[in-house]
């Protein structure tokens, strides 16, 4: 064994990566490898200066810290690992995420949380466009505000903003639930405002402590959600399709 | 795709350094652009009369010789130095004057930027090698916008290659495409606006150019680029106090803005950022969808 597979090895076993030396493609395929063989539930990612891909496909239960700024598509596709970045995250953040929580310690980019399946997505600044487009069961918390387009197309789970929203929030919305606490600049085609019944109080409640949020009162947002009459087959029309 | 940077500089710590700063910066985007690269710097500021960045296809074109017949038939003073293929001239005189003079007697010199302290560099070729041959990283200066080239709607060229001017202290650059470029071309046109390339930016320049002789302000010049340009766009415009950041209502295209005491950086993408000194503790954030951002010295926003 030369020295060069010693210092990996010993890196894949303290679960230490240092992206300033270390490939992208190296971490991620040690990080797979945890899927077959267990070796390590604590990983540090260093200087990951905004490289892309950081974590992605990660398929165990096993705690990720990365520690700085993440570029496109960090955490993507995640089942079950907890992945925290103490930075900003670029574009599509947790995309397709399944299970699992992603936190990211800064803001997010656009298309955070993109097309997720499921787990827990905790945006602790400001998320840019198009947060939660597609989203299919994961449930999305940002402390502070959402862009434009936020939750276009949302077909489940929870998307819940501690700040404001931007321009047509929800639009061609199917069935996730968005709560919002500040303004909303404009709501997409499709999504109204709605009461916020007691059910929808404990929902809220209850993703805040899975988040742990614990400066939020749940009682301060309202709700918007799907008018259904885009998304409805009517057998009515049929003549018209 | 192409990749845009930009590093503006809130107080005079980093002037020196500015050339050394940003040129692994415009190196990182290598992957955006690899076909051509440019940046507009903006420093060294002339009192009296004006700077031009000139260029000629001859690395060997007596420089000396055209500045001696400006000077002579300008009756002006002209302070020159070469840098590869351009040369900075500075001269006691209207910039229109030097332009109308290259225009007339010199067809074969090309006026790559006009102003106080703007100047122009750019070239077909991998970013690495172009910072090399303007020898960026010895630069000094207040601000710089660059750009990295992977063309998709005209050809490889120097001339489509970014920035491009816009006018005194003004230039542009642009990731993304623009969709109504050959209409407004034609209009434009017809309001005595030249174009020497079949670019879609240089469109988009030539835009804000009008509109700035019509007697818009930079932000009333942007927000009328809003309504008229259709396309998938992230702008970058530098102005000779700063530079300005705007992007298409929907925002397809990426940015990043990094902010300190010290600096305002933007780019396509975090990574080139990474070797900015604090980055680590900047506030970094998406600018959204069509906004106006300003950054000026005296009135940053």
């Amino acid at each position: 064994m030369t020295t060069n597979n010693l210092a990996e090895k010993s890196a894949t076993e303290n679960g230490v990566y240092d992206l300033a030396v270390q490939s992208v493609r190296e971490l991620n395929q040690a990080l797979h490898d945890q899927r077959h063989q267990l070796t390590c539930t604590e990983w540090k990612v260093l200087n990951p200066k905004g490289q892309h891909n950081i974590a992605v496909g990660v398929d165990k239960k096993l705690t990720i810290d990365i520690q700085g700024h993440a570029g496109y598509y960090c955490a993507g596709m995640n089942k079950e690992a907890e992945i925290t970045v103490y930075g900003h995250a670029g574009q599509g953040v947790a995309e397709n995420m399944m299970s699992g929580t992603v936190r990211v310690k800064g803001n997010a980019s656009s298309s955070a949380g993109a097309t997720a399946h499921g787990g827990l997505l905790i945006i602790e600044g400001d998320a840019g466009s198009r947060c939660g487009i597609s989203m299919k069961g994961v449930d999305i918390v940002v402390k502070g505000s959402v862009g434009h387009m936020s939750c276009f197309m949302g077909q489940a789970g929870i998307l819940a903003v501690c700040g404001d929203a931007g321009d047509a929030l929800g639009d061609s919305l199917y069935e996730a639930h968005i709560y919002v606490k500040g303004s909303v600049k404009s709501l997409g085609a499709d999504c109204i405002e709605k009461e916020m019944r007691p059910e929808h109080i404990e929902e809220l409640t209850k993703l805040f402590e899975r988040a742990g949020v614990t400066d939020q009162d749940p009682k301060h947002f309202k709700r918007y959600g799907s008018a259904r009459q885009l998304y409805n087959f009517k057998v009515d029309n049929a003549a018209a399709y | 795709m192409c990749g845009i940077v930009g590093l503006y500089l809130k107080n005079d710590k980093y002037e020196g350094e500015l050339g050394k700063l940003f040129t692994p910066m415009l190196i990182a985007m290598t992957e955006r652009g690899p076909d051509s690269a440019g940046f507009a710097i903006y420093g060294d500021e002339v009192t009296e009369g004006c700077k031009l960045t000139l260029r000629h296809e001859n690395e060997n074109f007596d420089w000396q010789a055209l500045a001696d017949a400006i000077k002579t038939s300008l009756n002006t003073t002209v302070d020159w130095f070469q840098n590869n293929k351009v040369a900075i001239f500075k001269v006691a005189a209207e910039a229109e004057s030097i332009e109308d003079y290259l225009a007339s007697n010199h067809q074969d010199v090309r006026v790559m930027s006009a102003g106080k302290s703007i100047e122009i560099l750019k070239e077909v070729g991998l970013p690495e090698h172009i910072v090399d041959s303007f020898k960026l990283s010895q630069m000094k200066g207040s601000h710089i916008i660059g750009h990295t080239r992977m063309a998709t709607e005209s050809a490889v060229s120097m001339e489509g290659s970014h920035p491009f001017s816009t006018g005194l202290d003004l230039c542009l650059v642009h990731n993304g495409s623009f969709s109504n470029h050959n209409r407004l071309r034609q209009e434009l046109k017809r309001e005595g606006i030249e174009f020497s390339t079949e670019n879609d930016t240089e469109v988009a320049a030539g835009y804000l150019t009008y509109r700035l002789q019509q007697g818009d302000s930079l932000n009333e010049a942007l927000e009328n680029a809003l309504q008229t340009l259709d396309g998938f766009y992230t702008l970058t415009i530098g102005t000779k106090d700063g530079f300005a950041v705007v992007r298409d209502p929907i925002a397809c295209k990426p940015a990043v803005i990094a902010e300190t005491d010290d600096y305002v950086a933007m780019a396509s993408e975090y990574q080139a950022l990474t070797t900015l000194p604090g980055i680590e503790s900047a506030k970094v954030w998406e600018p959204e969808p069509a906004r106006i951002y300003v950054w000026e010295r005296g009135t940053t926003h």
